[in-house]
């Protein structure tokens, strides 16, 4: 990703910054500037909480180019809390532990980085909701 | 609009082909398609292909095989639709011949992905997805796959040796055909045993990384009848859309692109499913078996690995699938399958399949998905009388 891209992205890698539809009143990310319920123009942002589920999840082995660093590590299917689904890893938790409908909150990590002088990706990842420290 | 007929049909061995380059892959298999067709010249050429730009640094498809094939100075085009790549160039091919813009087209299927090493390729395929919102998570192919066989498998019941027969089968069919990459025998033990790529996907449900290349030549009907071969006409060509990004789907266990594509080309070839003597459907990833086969009105939904578990999908059962071992025993060079699925059905309908015959089979079925059923093409193709 170049820096350009990565700029452009900011608010939704950093804040989960989507859109709401004034029309119909769905809530959109990523961002897509129509309404895919109503095909209204829906442009004004609304920034979602970070809280949801898993859906579904998976670890990966091999990974693709820029990500042999990391590997394995786990990819999941978050349906946020009002609604939307997002592709995000997993991190703070084994891959044994996740479990389909665990609730998980986001977090800003590292995402990828291009060898040890390069850009350094920053951006969403989701861990499972913290409960307070020995309650 | 002209009824457009295949007359003639060609392939490479799919596999690692080290001493081969793209350039030399799709020689091979559009001289082997004229040479059927019995045909010097074509008016056009239509080139599938998804990688060659990142994995050959090759763009420019259409005028460089034109020019290598000897067919220099015809309109040539390189068309990508992802893995969906071969079918689209198969549907361009077909709308100017039925269109009556020309009259004999040649296209051809090409994809060389084995100069490079996992990582890199494995990039390289994850530019069918979502580059902003999928692959910069380092979400692979096969991981995609995963999240869908996972989340099925939750909603369903099923455990995961119930996925076995799509490989068991796709296999035993590839046994005998000589263009298959893999000629092993699997088993139920041997699927329960196989080394897990991003879990729950194992490397039996997953089609390999190889090289490859199909062509077809098409021409009018009227043209076709004049031909020594059984005439195979194309009944119907639709493509269906849906979102790039799985999480972007309203139900991502239902392949919207896939039914859309499904029941226009039903439409137009006034067929129903059952109507079907066997269907080449896109099996990169045993889910994606599953799920096409309920797109396709031949299991409800949540019931596609039932009919497989019920012994179905063989080549003696209701709708036999993979009937050259499909994506995951013939291989997938992503760009060239749409291609490779055209041939084999042609090789059915004309009773050139060999061991792997379907008894009687009439009409045909071809679907090739680009990405994770974003694009879905789907072609039947009849056997006239």
């Amino acid at each position: 990703m170049t820096l350009a891209g990565t700029w452009r992205l900011r608010h939704q890698r950093y804040q989960l910054q989507g859109e709401i539809c004034e029309k119909c009143g769905s809530l959109i990310f990523p961002p897509r500037d129509v309404c895919p319920e109503c095909e209204a123009p829906a442009k004004t942002p609304y920034t979602f909480s970070g809280r949801g589920e898993v859906y579904s999840y998976t670890t990966v082995y091999h990974p693709p180019a820029g990500f042999e660093e990391d590997a394995p590590y786990t990819v999941a299917l978050v349906r946020l809390e009002e609604g939307p689904m997002v592709t995000a890893q997993l991190t703070d938790v084994d891959a044994d532990q996740v479990e389909i409908g665990m609730p998980v909150e986001m977090v800003t990590r590292r995402i990828s980085a291009e060898g040890e002088e390069g850009v350094i990706t920053y951006g969403y990842k989701f861990r499972p909701v913290l409960r307070r420290a020995r309650e | 609009m002209r009824d457009v007929a295949i007359i003639g049909i060609g392939q490479t061995k799919v596999g690692e082909h080290w001493d081969l380059g793209l350039r030399h892959l799709a020689l091979e298999a559009l001289q082997a398609a004229m040479k059927d067709a019995g045909v010097e010249r074509v008016d056009g050429l239509y080139v599938g292909n998804m990688l060659s730009g990142e994995l050959t640094g090759q763009e420019h498809l259409g005028a460089l095989i034109a020019d290598f094939a000897g067919l220099r100075g015809v309109e040539a085009v390189k068309i990508e639709a992802a893995c969906g790549s071969g079918a689209a160039a198969l549907r361009m091919g077909y709308v100017a011949v039925a269109g009556g813009l020309a009259d004999v087209v040649l296209v051809v299927g090409v994809e060389k992905m084995t100069d490079y090493l996992g990582p890199k390729v494995t990039a390289a395929l994850a530019m069918a997805a979502d580059a902003d919102y999928e692959a910069s998570q380092g979400v692979s192919f096969v991981a995609l796959n995963a999240l869908l066989m996972r989340r099925y498998m939750h909603e369903f019941g099923y455990r995961k040796e119930d996925f076995a027969p799509f490989a068991v089968n796709a296999h035993a069919n590839g046994m005998n055909n000589p263009y298959a990459m893999f000629h092993i025998n699997v088993t139920p033990e041997s699927y329960a045993r196989a080394a897990m790529i991003a879990d729950p996907v194992n490397l039996l449900d997953s089609s390999p990384v190889c090289d490859g290349a199909a062509a077809v030549v098409l021409a009018p009907v009227e043209l076709a009848r004049q031909l020594p071969h059984p005439v195979v006409r194309i009944a119907a060509s639709a493509i269906g859309t849906d979102t790039v990004a799985i999480h972007d789907r309203r139900d991502p266990l239902t392949l919207e692109g896939a039914a859309l594509s499904v029941h226009r080309a039903y439409q137009q070839a006034g067929v129903r499913p059952e109507d079907i003597d066997l269907f080449e459907l896109h099996d990169a990833f045993s889910i994606m078996a599953a799920l096409s086969l309920e797109a396709a009105g031949f299991a409800e939904k949540g019931k596609g690995v039932q009919m497989a578990l019920d012994g179905e999908i063989t080549l003696h059962g209701r709708v036999p699938i993979a009937t050259m071992g499909g994506l995951k025993a013939r291989g997938h060079p992503v760009g060239a399958t749409g291609v490779y699925q055209i041939v084999e059905v042609v090789q059915q309908l004309r009773g050139e399949a060999g061991a792997n015959q379907v008894p009687n089979a009439r009409i045909g079925m071809a679907q090739n998905i680009g990405g994770s059923g974003a694009t879905v093409i789907t072609h039947i193709l009849e056997r006239v009388e």
